[in-house]
């Protein structure tokens, strides 16, 4: 099965689903803080965090999302081209205690989320870590998993899961395609 | 990038690339925990041939901060009688693997043989070699100024500002490297010195040369005054000497209180250091707001961090 | 008795074709030379004759530095070349500024045979330019010295300087001067100009050469002697040995190979084997001595063939020995840059590398001699079309500093005859003398 997965309405409800997940989970949202990795986790992490605020509306969207660049705790930096370093921004409202709910495309080996737990601890120290994807494909490598996820869709591991995101790419869409 | 030798072979895009990359590692330096996992198990040799310990000790920070294991190694030669080889030193560190070599030498053109002398498989950082270049101490200092006077740092450069480099040209490898590095930002330069002080062939640099410190003040809007250190021996040393008396230096090019006041109100005030305080620069000018001196050191951090990750990240350099 | 040798349809000067006889060390015909039952035949179809060359300009090192070059490795590396005969320079150790050490080299280039080596004596006792050394004996001596340089340093006083050109008019030698400006040159380590300032490498101005070799041609002039100025490197020199010439004041001047083809840009690599002294100028330089190579300002061409030890060259450029090899690669390059590109023909490339030389040396009655029967067959022949890549590792001289490692150079020297005796011959011409 490949070709769009997901359109913008199924990616839209997704994302308005894990919010209300993230809000029932926390016993409501006062403690919950949303980091975005970079590239297209930051913008879902904005998405998810206005719509948190439309369900609990003392909570403070802008100052409650962060970015959270992980390229400096990839364990591949050796076998790959030299990555540009993309910029942390930590929520103004501090990630000491805490819940983080990193926020990422696509959930595949885990080897991300380790990265983003090292660079988290390097940060400060959260009450609790939670993970929310877009798209979980499978095929972990590391014994992670993820708290919310939008979509669960079975890859082979030669395939491809792009993730569009409006902010980035103009359109909001989950492509599955073949591998070279 | 494989090695880092001379800012004139740094594009404008590699250029803002590593101030990019600086400005994100500077962010990292304000967090609590400012240990980086990046560069474990790299080998970074400190391979110092020429006392400097402040040099030293910025980059053996930087290498710290990233985790890579830092072997100080000072093979100190005057360059009257010789040291050790370069070549028996090289395949020294070559068989110690170390995966890049911080390079400082009082030889120009050190750096770039150790680089290219097939010695050795590592990456070669440039940490000053002679009177040719010292491309981290101009990177450090366009990172500076980019962060003071340019309003969105992040991926701009430097176009539409004027540096002004002021006293020892010909003996300095912080203005060779400055002149290269600034114009490929986009600013300009204007070199303030006697013209004992100026190289002969100078002509192709990119650069104004302008022989008082007022006529600098009065020509120019500058953006960025940065004094070069003096070394009082070039001005006593008899029938040698490249200028009459120090006095005479300090009253044509020094930077007082008064020189200061007559910078536009947003001109910062730069010294790569060690400073002789009354000699180029007065106490006045060197602690007053608008100098950023003590900022260069920190920022100097910064800038080797980003070297050493853009020379050691990759699948290049892990070959 | 050796056989006879008959070098056959070589090209006498690149401009007439004919055979030459050797017999007992002399040419004994010229032309359509009968070949005697038992002499050696050497077909020289397409080679160039030429009087075996003079170099007035080269570093035998020994004594002293054995390890970077001997009189033996040193005449070797000249036979290769081309050369019959080499002027050894003063700078040994001891100093060649006695009539023992000038004897000895003398000696020693006479038992090894490959070439004649000439001792040039030493002005001043120990190079120190203090005290003029006993130029009389040493002119006196077996080694009959007829020039006198405290080359790699420059006649600096110019009281020495003075003093030096009037004593040598007694036995009608000659000054050679290594025209550096002392005070002007501390510290320098390449040309002063554009490539110097960008490569922060202290500068070895122009003028400190030019200023040098005017004041030795107005002293020359003033005292009535004769001035050879080694080595010429600037447009300016060229100017001043130009206006010094229109004067008639008797100054010669000899020109370097490398300071014919190569540039300042070379020293962009930091490679020490483009180091030297004087050092390597602009492409300006280049064309105004290639001009006066041509049309006779320049009088010579000589190699100033420094070899140096590997440690003195595979190190930092300001710690290396200024110099570089010459005998083997001089010839080739000749050819590349005055002969093929046509500012000189072969003829001009025997006046300057052989007739000329030998008459500033004084020993034009045995070298720099026309090919003409009864001259004492000293004669090198040319494969213009023999073109070769320099190997460092192939160079028959013990050291190993050419600048010109992998470069192509378009001919070579195939044969050299000192007195009738094969010193040097192309494995492409053995045959012949099985």
């Amino acid at each position: 099965m490949t070709g769009t997965i997901m359109g913008a309405a199924d990616v839209s409800r997704a994302l308005t689903r894990i919010a209300h997940e993230i809000v029932e989970r926390n016993d409501g949202a006062a403690d919950v803080v949303l980091m975005g990795i970079p590239s297209r986790g930051l913008p879902l992490a904005h998405r998810l965090a206005q719509r948190i605020a439309e369900i609990e509306p003392g909570f403070d969207a802008e100052a409650a999302t962060g970015a959270l660049d992980i390229t400096m705790y990839r364990d591949d930096l050796f076998k790959n081209p030299t990555r540009t370093i993309g910029t942390t921004t930590v929520p103004a409202v501090g990630i000491d205690d805490a819940v983080v709910v990193l926020v990422d495309d696509v959930f595949h080996t885990g080897r991300t989320i380790r990265a983003a737990l090292d660079a988290i601890r390097d940060l400060g120290r959260p009450r609790a870590v939670q993970l929310a994807t877009l798209v979980d494909r499978g095929h972990r490598e590391l014994p992670i998993r993820a708290d919310f996820v939008g979509k669960n869709i079975p890859t082979a591991r030669s395939e491809r899961v792009d993730v569009r995101v409006e902010e980035i790419d103009g359109e909001d869409a989950v492509v599955l395609r073949k591998g070279e | 990038m494989r090695h880092l030798l001379s800012t004139k072979d740094l594009t404008k895009s590699d250029a803002i690339l590593i101030l990019d990359t600086a400005a994100q590692m500077a962010a990292t330096q304000e967090r609590e925990v400012r240990k980086l996992p990046t560069l474990r198990g790299k080998t970074v040799v400190n391979l110092f041939f020429e006392d400097s310990t402040r040099t030293r000790i910025s980059f053996e920070a930087a290498a710290k901060r990233l985790s890579a294991d830092v072997i100080n190694f000072s093979a100190k030669g005057s360059s009257v009688s010789k040291g050790e080889s370069l070549k028996d030193t090289a395949l020294t560190l070559q068989a110690m693997g170390a995966d890049a070599v911080v390079v400082r030498h009082w030889a120009s053109g050190a750096a770039y043989q150790l680089a290219h002398g097939g010695w050795l498989h590592g990456s070669v950082l440039n940490a000053g070699d002679g009177t040719h270049q010292h491309p981290t101490q101009s990177l450090l200092d366009a990172f500076t100024i980019r962060k003071h006077l340019v309003t969105s740092p992040l991926g701009a450069d430097l176009n539409g500002l004027t540096v002004a480099i002021v006293g020892d040209v010909l003996h300095s490898r912080v203005a060779r490297s400055n002149v290269h590095l600034l114009h490929t930002l986009g600013a300009k330069v204007v070199l303030v010195a006697p013209a004992t002080l100026v190289p002969v062939g100078i002509d192709p640099w990119p650069c104004d040369v302008v022989h008082t410190l007022d006529e600098a003040i009065e020509s120019y809007d500058i953006d960025a005054l940065m004094m070069l250190r003096v070394q009082r021996e070039r001005m006593t040393g008899g029938g040698s000497a490249f200028f009459p008396s120090p006095a005479e230096y300090t009253r044509i090019y020094g930077l007082d209180g008064d020189r200061l006041r007559r910078l536009p109100d947003h001109a910062i005030v730069m010294h790569p250091g060690p400073m002789n305080r009354g000699l180029e620069i007065s106490a006045e000018a060197a602690d007053s707001p608008r100098s950023v001196i003590v900022e260069q050191v920190a920022n100097g951090v910064a800038v080797r961090m980003a070297a050493l990750y853009l020379l050691l990240a990759g699948e290049e350099a892990a070959q | 008795m050796s056989r006879p040798i008959v070098i056959k349809n070589a090209s006498l000067y690149g401009d007439t074709t004919a055979s030459l006889l050797i017999e007992d060390g002399v040419i004994t015909a010229v032309g359509d030379v009968e070949t005697p039952d038992d002499a050696v035949v050497v077909e020289a179809d397409g080679l160039v004759a030429l009087p075996g060359l003079v170099d007035l300009h080269t570093h035998l090192r020994e004594p002293g530095r054995e390890d970077a070059e001997t009189i033996e490795t040193g005449s070797r590396a000249a036979a290769r070349g081309g050369w019959t005969a080499v002027h050894a320079m003063a700078n040994t150790n001891p100093v060649a500024d006695t009539a023992g050490v000038v004897e000895q080299v003398y000696s020693r280039g006479q038992e090894i045979g490959l070439c004649d080596v000439f001792p040039v004596g030493a002005v001043t006792v120990g190079l120190k330019g203090e005290h003029l050394s006993e130029m009389g004996a040493m002119a006196s001596s077996k080694a009959r010295v007829r020039l006198f340089s405290d080359d790699g340093v420059c006649v600096y006083d110019p009281v020495i300087m003075r003093r030096a050109l009037e004593y040598v008019k007694t036995f009608d030698g000659a000054v050679v001067q290594h025209a550096q400006d002392l005070r002007l040159t501390e510290g320098a380590q390449m040309h002063e100009g554009e490539v110097s300032a960008e490569l922060g490498l202290a500068g070895w101005p122009a003028v400190a050469e030019e200023s040098i070799v005017a004041r030795d041609a107005l002293l020359a002039e003033h005292v009535g002697s004769r001035v050879h100025v080694q080595h010429l490197s600037t447009a300016g020199s060229v100017e001043i040995v130009r206006w010094a010439k229109d004067r008639a004041i008797q100054v010669t001047a000899e020109a370097t190979p490398h300071h014919l083809l190569l540039t300042d840009e070379s020293a962009r690599t930091y490679d020490p084997l483009f180091k030297v002294n004087p050092p390597l100028r602009t492409q300006a330089d280049v064309d105004a001595l290639r001009q006066a190579v041509a049309d006779g300002t320049i009088d010579i061409i000589a190699t100033d063939h420094a070899p140096h030890a590997s440690e003195d060259k595979d190190c930092e450029w300001a710690s290396a020995s200024f110099g570089m090899l010459g005998l083997e690669t001089a010839l080739g390059v000749i050819q590349k840059v005055l002969v093929d590109t046509g500012a000189c023909t072969w003829r001009d490339v025997a006046r300057l590398m052989s007739e000329a030389p030998a008459r500033i040396g004084q020993v034009d009655d045995r070298h720099g001699r026309p090919l003409a029967e009864g001259e004492p067959a000293n004669i090198t022949l040319v494969d213009p079309n023999a073109a070769w890549t320099v190997e460092a590792d192939q160079l028959a001289s013990r050291a190993r500093n050419t600048p010109y490692g992998g470069i192509e150079l378009p001919g070579r020297a195939v044969a050299t005859f000192l007195r009738g005796v094969p010193t040097h011959v192309d494995p492409t011409l053995e045959g012949a003398f099985a």
